[in-house]
């Protein structure tokens, strides 16, 4: 990263910890939590205590990270080496993204940068001047992405309800501050949970392995009645209400369901697990010694805070997690996608000299796809 | 602490503190070394120990719960303790993993039992499984739920699909399972039990009566053999990381690690591993080189990391499983046939 941008970065995340101490708070029994941090240029620092808000304040302005981490896992001893720190439990955490979603509007706003001649485009898959296929992406997130990763939210919201007798009061949702959203369950019966148990946790929600014999197909003897029903709890029935449609369409279904067979039927299954199951990232819910994003810390990738949501369905990160001042800062953008914060549209910027928002500005910057004039 | 009357001694007798037992009966051990009428108990034992090291299991002759012969339920419990003695004189590990799967084979069917005809007045099942294996089962009509959290602890060790949560009836945070599908769960956990009591009893002294019981359950034992089959060929999973790194295409976090660790596994230097990765569109023979190290356990922690499982590989879409992978958990058995009984 240049000088320049690294100064303006620090500088600005500086200024937002200072502004926002009211935003950013240890987590409950911090004590017992690991945390880290990483600077801009450099790599990770964790196996950290801290105490408390007053602490953690001072970390900010002592450090200026350009990423905050605190673990989901409580240990006895979080500031020793990870086989000393003696594990006790762990908040079930999970983190939908928009990148995992397959959107088609992806295309049009990932933007690639060429890693040879640095040269930024989208929509191809080779660089237009150099023809390399070693590319860096960075994704300006759209409303699209935002909407559809919300969808996926509210499905997991109501399994971990429903289906996992999690309490909604102990379930709290968290722009990433990025590009999808972090779901913290507390409190539940799984915080004992380990890794194999976890993943067998995430199956469930992705409906990952599943077989026949559970939607009522069995290899032999298999009865029309043993094929789930609308009304039915659980992923019996959603995969009903995913296979059949609508109720009088079950009968005719079923039919060609047992005439096209067992197998066939398996690979049914496939299909329905890409339309129906929960898009979660397995590999954040299964780690139990993951340190992740602090709530209220900023988010290096693009420079907007990890916000709590109150109510997901009217949550705009675009504005309601964008808090750094509008301060007119001058930058060189090739940022060949537009996007919109706080209202505002910017870009495309084809190599051009621009003087936008800070919040603008950074956001760019953030994403490699400005630098500073200064 | 689980309360036991003799007739559910007889159905677990693993739950009698063996020492305590006897004496409460008025017996020593060696008396059954000496007593021609007691003798037969110990043939009993032998033969406890002889049906479970065919894989079947021990009939015993309890009839519904209810003792045929006021004295058979003593006798139940003595050719377990006696059993576990011989086992301990002839140290035969194979013999003990046998002897504790088939005991708790046995004891499966009658807490299967035992948890159907639950009442308010006897729910020794629940306790057991409550106590031994900390399960909360509780009655729901007609089947048995169990927080799903207890279920997932118990579960993950199972193999087969059925039993992945996603196959089960999930319900506000239970799992609703039959009488049969409640005690299975434990089966595992029911051997390891029954293992341990058996390896943590102290070694009893050899008396001339157990001499011969005891030479018969050596000659038993050696006839399960060892061996093992070895191929140095890759498997899918594997050779698909490869072939992805050949065509220049990028191989994800894990599929690297998974191939580092593989590799390292199979014996091959980190100077030998590297070089696979050049083709990796973002390769940096110094990062690869610290990372392969790491992996080694030559740098940072000084962990060696070892190969992940199949079941983690598939949840990470590395999965490439062909007919060969069939009976392996983890790709460096791969191509080892083994059969490991001693």
């Amino acid at each position: 990263m240049h000088e320049n941008d690294l100064k303006l970065l620090e500088e600005t995340f500086k200024k937002y910890y200072f502004d926002h101490f009211d935003l950013i708070h240890v987590p409950p029994r911090s004590a017992e939590r690991e945390f880290g941090y990483q600077k801009f240029n450099s790599g990770m620092i964790r196996h950290l205590t801290i105490k408390n808000d007053k602490e953690l304040h001072l970390m900010l302005m002592n450090n200026v990270p350009s990423d905050v981490y605190c673990s989901n896992a409580y240990y006895s001893f979080p500031n020793l080496p990870m086989e000393e720190k003696d594990w006790k439990e762990a908040n079930l955490i999970f983190d939908i993204d928009a990148k995992d979603l397959n959107l088609d509007c992806r295309n049009d706003h990932i933007c690639k940068k060429c890693r040879s001649c640095q040269e930024v485009f989208v929509n191809l898959s080779e660089c237009p001047n150099c023809q390399s296929k070693k590319l860096d992406q960075r994704s300006l997130t759209c409303k699209n992405c935002i909407h559809a990763v919300k969808q996926e939210v509210k499905k997991l919201f109501s399994i971990l309800i429903d289906d996992l007798g999690i309490e909604q009061n102990n379930i709290q949702v968290f722009f990433s501050g990025n590009e999808g959203f972090h779901i913290y369950a507390l409190n539940t019966q799984y915080e004992k949970l380990g890794s194999r148990e976890r993943a067998d946790l995430v199956d469930y929600l992705m409906l990952r392995g599943t077989i026949p014999e559970t939607f009522g197909f069995k290899k032999f003897k298999s009865e029309r009645s043993s094929f789930p029903d609308f009304d039915e709890k659980g992923w019996k029935g959603r995969v009903a209400e995913y296979l059949f449609g609508s109720k009088s369409k079950r009968s005719k279904l079923i039919t060609k369901i047992l005439a096209d067979g067992y197998s066939s039927f398996q690979k049914q299954l496939e299909d329905v697990k890409e339309a129906v199951g929960i898009k979660i990232d397995p590999n954040v819910t299964i780690d139990i010694h993951r340190i992740f994003r602090l709530p209220g810390s900023l988010n290096s990738k693009s420079g907007l805070t990890k916000q709590k949501c109150e109510n997901v369905d009217t949550f705009d990160p675009f504005s309601d997690a964008c808090f750094i001042d509008d301060k007119p800062t001058e930058v060189l953008a090739n940022c060949p996608s537009s996007f919109e914060l706080k209202n505002k549209k910017f870009g495309p910027f084809k190599n051009e000299k621009v003087l936008i928002p800070k919040f603008a500005a950074i956001y760019m910057i953030c994403k490699g796809l400005a630098t500073s004039t200064w | 602490m689980i309360t036991l009357g003799q007739d559910e001694l007889a159905k677990y007798p693993f739950l009698a503190d063996a020492g305590q037992y006897l004496k409460d009966k008025g017996f020593t051990l060696e008396q059954f070394g000496s007593d021609p009428d007691l003798k037969l108990i110990v043939d009993k034992a032998v033969h406890r120990i002889e049906v479970a090291a065919d894989g079947k299991i021990y009939k015993s002759d309890i009839v519904d719960a209810h003792a045929a012969k006021d004295a058979s339920l003593p006798r139940e419990v003595f050719s377990f303790l006696l059993a576990v003695v011989l086992l301990k004189l002839s140290g035969m590990n194979t013999l003990i993993k046998r002897f504790a799967l088939a005991e708790a084979r046995r004891a499966e069917k009658y807490l299967e039992k035992d948890l159907v005809n639950i009442s308010e007045r006897d729910d020794l099942a629940i306790e057991i499984l409550r106590d031994l294996f900390y399960m909360n089962v509780k009655k729901h009509d007609e089947n048995f739920v169990i927080p799903a959290s207890d279920y997932l602890k118990h579960a993950v060790s199972f193999h087969e699909r059925e039993w992945k949560l996603v196959n089960r009836r999930v319900e506000r945070g239970l799992v609703f399972l039959t009488p049969h599908e409640t005690v299975r769960l434990v089966r595992k956990e029911l051997g390891n039990y029954i293992n341990s009591k058996i390896h943590n009893a102290t070694i009893p002294t050899m008396s001339d009566a157990f001499k011969e019981p005891v030479k018969r359950l050596n000659s038993i034992a050696k006839k399960f053999p060892t061996t093992i089959v070895s191929s140095t060929e890759y498997p899918p999973c594997i050779k698909h990381a490869i072939e992805v790194l050949e065509k220049e295409e990028n191989l994800s976090h894990s599929g690297r690690f998974m191939l580092g660790t593989f590799l390292l596994g199979r014996g091959q230097s980190v100077e030998q591993i590297a070089p696979l990765f050049k083709n990796a569109p973002d390769y940096n023979e110094k990062v690869t080189l610290y990372q392969l190290n790491h992996l080694a356990g030559s740098s940072g922690s000084r962990t060696e990391y070892v190969c992940p499982s199949c079941e983690k590989l598939k949840r990470q879409d590395l999965c490439y499983i062909i007919p060969e992978c069939d009976g392996i958990i983890n790709p460096i058995q791969f191509g080892k046939k083994k059969t490991i009984n001693a």
